[in-house]
């Protein structure tokens, strides 16, 4: 039964993709049949948190097949497992599918057979990432749930959807190569693909060194962090409602889980050689993507450059290296994941209403939609951090843990925490508050009763975690632990000689 | 002892606010539907709102008296809910605990509160946002209480920026004003600059290495040394910024004056009584380390200069409400000097005394405003004392409190710290002329205050603003507050009676003990002395002021109006604003063009050109396979050519 759990978390939407694809049903039973599968993907999501033993050490539910022989003899494996650094992206991705499924009749009004089809089959692809134990597997989903968002972003988004698809797609492609360059290194030098073995083994310095800088430049695009976000903000503007959820929400944490699974467990070494570049790259994201948060005009834009300023914590975070920012770094992807996923979705309500996304065309609307103001006020407030909010959570726990370590960043950092209120507030001033001025904001369409259902168990989610965040803390505890005491050999100094491991 | 009950202190006003929102949130719905609303709505929801903060009001008074049942030593109630943050080393809890200083606190916050929820259900009467105006009240309250009762600095935190989220939700009350708006988020900003501060502090504490987060944890650790100095003083520094963000001192107090925006009643609570008076909490609360730190005399010097420099622009405001905003910044410097020499439960009286006459002046203002129809200019004003007889009275004991007139409460809590400052070790002369000279402003803008306000001729159409006295839900809680700015000074009487000390002894002694010394400073003839020239100030000044401005009020309407000389910039609050707007904020604004330039232009242009290349070199490259076959065969023998060459050149086959 456990060794079944994960196959069948990624083989539902797999399943359902293909069923969506096939089956001959008119739009509206194939969005029923698609919400299915997927509700069905959440449950069995759920059903993997709550039973995931937190105390415990390794891969959790773990499954394995051989699956085919590289040229040098060593076997690839389909093998999936899930411990504390992914547990919670997992439930996480199978959580936010059913929500962009939900709003989807909202903005998605063409090709609804194949739009679906793409959402499916890119969850399959998100939660093979965070599942998968061997290198080969990885890097195909890796792959695969590139290729969704490329079709989700060239047929349902906005007019300059061609641009953003191409220069998402390149960037992408050129980090997913040079990420293969150090997989293969790595395979190569451990005679292993299995990541279960290589995050408890030791590479030789040299090969570590060089593979952390191939894996970490593919995954810092991918997160991402200044200068390689430009592809962001396009995408995000691009990207239809559901495609900008699932972007902020799961895809992006893609990067930041490699970082840690990669960087910290496979890599130590490296990590510890590149790590306070990578924190200094963490604060620069922080307070440059506040900065050009505050500075944008689009809404969306403004959310998808909070995201940078986000995920530069969250990367200041993992090269902390402490456990209590690592801690904050896993959970404050997702706390980004909720809050940002609530404002994109947020966003979405308005411009379906309005087909406007530019502040200046909003104004007033605390009076003529009380209840989507509401909303967007306790979004701004889990994004900025407020206490009893999970972006406090989150957020503390990064600079308090990284503090301890990197105290002169984190100082600056914690400057982003009064910009995040800056940009934040600046926006809810232009959208909520003062006078009506465009007369298409006094007659607005209430919320609908798809709206809320995408919207409050995200808003839930916020207090819940902002008030009692024991039960997510409570299953990263143990490998956050064991990932700052794997890296400390290798801080300071004190380097410890790597042990080549035998080919086998 | 554990006490389980006293969470109902602190979750009762959120229920309040949860159902109040939820019945907001109906009214809505029905407006939507077109259904008018329900007049007698707003009695239930008044109840709703009043009660939340009224109970807890009987269960501080029961924690009150439950902790006089101990021993002075082991005054102590505790209750805990479990865990809330737990990583690494970090352990914080759900969990409150009440000593002598934070159940006078409790008592404060719930018995202003509740006052204060009394007076807003006469004035909100009628707005469209009655029901949530009273959630936010109460969640303020709420907010409040978790930041008075909680055990840990992370809990203190969580108050701590509640109630900041509180004020911009109430400063922006009348959100369709863009200006209100503006104020809130300004406040909200100005704090988050601060709570920056308190965060870097607690780090600071946690790492340098008091290892916890626990208020008691943290005293323990400096007395005993654990933390080493450096850190302490740079860590009580930072702290002490969150206190100058919350509590309005210099350089961070620009956003109090602004907060005025808000209704009259959310000032007098938010902005007078309570919530300002956070900062002055946590150093009293964090006294032990604040007095190890050696940082004392900068908190003495910061709250010195704001009590006098805030109280020179109370002097040139029109706006009744701006006098009052820029004197409860003074006034909370009179707090900092006394915590800062030392004084610790001289502050804390200092802090009960205002919450009584500073809510009284506002709740009266509010009143005056009510009965002007939302005229706040007070050269518009003028003898209003005979048209709202009780407004007139009540608001009278509150401007004698203030100006410091012999036997009212605030003569007692601001001369005790005006001379435990001159008796102290920091600059004590200096100091306490500081602290005179703004208690002599202070009587004279009351006075000015006053004789503006109710006394002279009206200076407004009378036919068109028909002035009323206000109703009995406003005048009662008036009057309550009225009594106690005079019996306020029962807490603490000189050479008489002083139960607020003995009461805070317990708590606040070692820290004095650390700050001022064992020994007595200052004599008993030194006391007399400058509670002879303090009481003498504070009627000069307040004579002074009802006289010359009750003398001839259209000169000082032409002064305003023309504003020159020296009322020029004390008009102006010394142009701090604008300096801001220049040495901070313009820069920024300039960074944020410059990096979003640098971002469109170089880093995405650098993007563009890269692709752009990569385009052009196809465009070549694809002429290459053009499809004739003579072209393919020129390129095959070139190429073999060259390898030839190469193997040739290489001497391999």
């Amino acid at each position: 039964m456990n060794a079944a759990l994960l196959p069948l978390l990624v083989g539902l939407p797999f399943l359902g993709a293909l069923l969506v694809l096939f089956a001959p049903l008119g739009d509206r039973s194939l969005r029923r049949l698609a919400m299915l599968f997927a509700l069905a993907t959440a449950v069995v999501g759920g059903f993997v948190f709550c039973c995931f033993e937190g105390n415990a050490s390794g891969f959790q539910f773990g499954f394995a097949a051989d699956w085919f022989t590289l040229p040098g003899g060593g076997t690839t494996r389909l093998a999936l497992g899930v411990d504390g650094l992914s547990v919670l992206m997992v439930t996480l991705s199978a959580l936010l599918v059913p929500i962009v499924l939900v709003t989807a009749p909202g903005h998605v009004h063409k090709r609804i057979r194949e739009f679906l089809f793409w959402v499916l089959l890119m969850e399959a692809g998100m939660l093979g990432v965070f599942l998968a134990l061997d290198l080969v597997l990885f890097y195909v989903f890796w792959e695969l749930s590139l290729i969704p968002l490329y079709f989700l972003v060239g047929i349902w988004g906005g007019e300059n959807r061609i641009y953003a698809t191409i220069k998402f797609v390149l960037y992408t492609l050129v980090g997913s190569l040079v990420m293969l360059v150090g997989l293969i290194r790595v395979a190569l030098a451990a005679g292993t693909t299995s990541i279960d073995e290589l995050v408890v083994g030791n590479l030789p310095e040299p090969v570590q060194h060089f593979a952390f800088a191939c894996f970490a430049l593919g995954f810092l695009i991918k997160v991402p962090v200044v200068p390689f976000h430009t592809w962001l903000p396009d995408a995000h503007v691009q990207a239809p409602t559901g495609g900008s959820v699932i972007l902020a929400g799961v895809m992006l944490k893609m990067g930041t889980y490699g970082l840690m699974r990669f960087g910290l467990q496979v890599l130590p070494a490296g990590a510890a050689a590149w790590g306070p570049w990578l924190a200094a790259i963490g604060v620069i994201g922080v307070i440059y993507g506040s900065l050009l948060a505050w500075a944008q005009r689009d809404i969306k834009k403004l959310v998808a450059y909070s995201s940078v300023a986000h995920l530069g914590f969250v990367v200041l975070g993992v090269f902390a290296f402490t456990e209590i920012s690592l801690q904050g770094a896993v959970l404050q992807g997702v706390n980004h994941g909720i809050s940002t996923g609530a404002l994109f979705l947020l966003v979405g309500v308005l411009y379906d209403r309005m087909h406007t996304r530019r502040l200046t065309d909003f104004g007033g609307l605390a009076r003529t939609f009380p209840a989507f103001a509401v909303l967007l006020i306790v979004s701004t407030l889990a994004s900025i951090g407020l206490p009893g909010t999970n972006g406090f959570v989150g957020e503390f726990l990064i600079l308090f843990g990284s503090f301890a370590e990197r105290p002169w960043m984190t100082a600056i950092a914690a400057v982003g925490v009064v910009l995040g209120a800056v940009y934040m507030l600046g926006m809810c001033r232009e959208v909520l508050f003062g006078r009506v001025t465009n007369p298409a904001c006094e007659k607005l369409e209430p919320l609908k009763p798809r709206e809320w259902a995408a919207l409050l168990p995200l808003v839930a989610l916020m207090l819940w975690i902002g008030l009692w965040p024991a039960p997510l803390l409570d299953r990263t505890r143990v490998v956050c632990a064991e990932m700052a005491a794997r890296i400390e050999p290798w801080l300071d100094g004190e380097e410890q000689a790597a042990l080549p491991r035998e080919p086998r | 002892m554990e006490a389980p009950w006293l969470w109902l202190i602190t979750l009762l006003p959120f229920l309040g606010a949860a159902v109040n929102g939820l019945l907001h949130a109906r009214v809505l719905l029905a407006r939507a539907a077109g259904v008018a609303d329900d007049p007698a709505g707003e009695r239930l929801v008044a109840w709703i709102g009043t009660l939340a903060v009224a109970v807890p009001f009987a269960l501080s008074v029961l924690a009150f008296v439950r902790l006089q049942g101990m021993e002075p030593d082991a005054r102590l109630l505790t209750a805990s809910l479990g865990d809330w943050i737990h990583s690494g080393t970090l352990r914080v809890g759900w969990a409150l605990a009440i000593d002598p200083l934070n159940s006078v606190l409790l008592l404060v916050v719930t018995g202003v509160g509740a006052l204060i929820h009394v007076y807003s259900a006469g004035y909100m009467h009628g707005d469209p946002g009655y029901r949530r105006y009273f959630a936010y009240l109460n969640l303020f309250v709420g907010m409040m209480l978790m930041l008075v009762a909680s055990d840990s600095l992370l809990g203190l935190f969580l108050g701590w920026e509640g109630v900041g989220l509180c004020s911009y939700l109430l400063i922006g009350f009348w959100y369709a004003d863009g200006e209100k708006s503006d104020a809130a988020r300004k406040a909200f900003l100005v704090n988050r600059i601060g709570d920056f501060g308190f965060l870097i502090g607690g780090f600071l504490l946690f790492w340098g290495d008091a290892g916890t987060l626990q208020l008691d944890g943290l005293n323990a650790a400096a007395s005993a040394g654990t933390i080493d100095p450096g850190t302490l003083r740079l860590a009580a520094l930072f702290l002490f910024l969150g206190c100058c963000g919350k509590s309005a001192q210099i350089p961070l107090y620009v956003w109090l004056p602004d907060a005025m925006a808000g209704p009259t009643p959310v000032s007098a609570l938010i902005h007078a009584a309570t919530m300002v008076t956070a900062g002055i909490y946590l150093v009293a609360r964090l006294g032990v380390l604040f007095a190890v730190s050696g940082i004392l005399p900068v908190i003495a010097i910061v709250g010195a200069l704001t009590a006098l420099f805030a109280a020179t622009i109370g002097l040139a405001q029109r706006d009744i409400k701006k006098v009052l905003a820029y004197s409860t910044v003074s006034q909370l410097g009179y707090m900092f000097l006394g915590l800062g020499v030392g004084a610790y439960s001289a502050a804390v009286f200092h802090l009960v005394t205002h919450a009584f006459f500073k809510a009284l002046l506002f709740l009266g203002a509010g009143s005056v405003i009510h009965a002007m129809h939302h005229r706040q200019d007070m050269l518009e004003m003028g003898g209003l004392r005979s048209r709202i007889p009780t407004t007139y009275r009540t608001m009278l004991v509150g401007a004698l409190a203030l100006a410091g007139v012999p036997l009212l409460s605030g003569f007692f809590s601001k001369d005790e710290i005006l001379f435990l400052a001159a008796s102290g070790d920091t600059a004590p002369w200096l100091l306490y002329l500081m602290g005179l000279g703004g208690a002599a402003l202070t009587a004279v803008y009351t006075g000015r205050l006053l004789a503006l306000t109710f006394f002279g001729k009206p200076r407004f159409d009378e036919a068109e603003v028909h002035v009323h006295e206000s109703p009995r839900s406003m005048t009662v809680p008036l009057q309550v507050l009225a009594v106690l700015s005079v019996a306020g000074g029962l807490l603490g009487i000189p050479f008489v009676m002083h139960p607020l000390a003995t009461w805070l002894e317990p708590v606040v002694g070692e820290a004095t003990a650390i700050a001022r010394g064992a020994e007595h400073h200052g004599s008993h003839a030194l006391e007399i002395a400058l509670l002879i020239v303090g009481g003498a100030v504070g009627i000069g000044g307040l004579v002074f002021g009802l006289r010359r401005w009750q003398g001839d009020p259209a000169a000082e309407k032409a002064r305003m109006d023309r504003l020159e000389g020296i009322w020029r910039p004390l008009a102006n609050a010394w142009f701090v604003d604008q300096a801001y707007e220049r040495v901070l904020l313009a820069p920024l604004r300039g960074l944020r063009a410059l990096c979003a330039g640098f971002d469109v232009f170089v880093i995405d242009g650098a993007v563009n050109a890269a692709a752009g290349a990569g385009r052009a070199i196809g465009e070549r490259v694809r002429k290459v396979q053009s499809g004739a076959t003579s072209e393919y065969a020129l390129w095959f023998g070139l190429g073999a050519a060259l390898l030839l060459l190469i193997f040739w050149i290489g001497g391999t086959p």
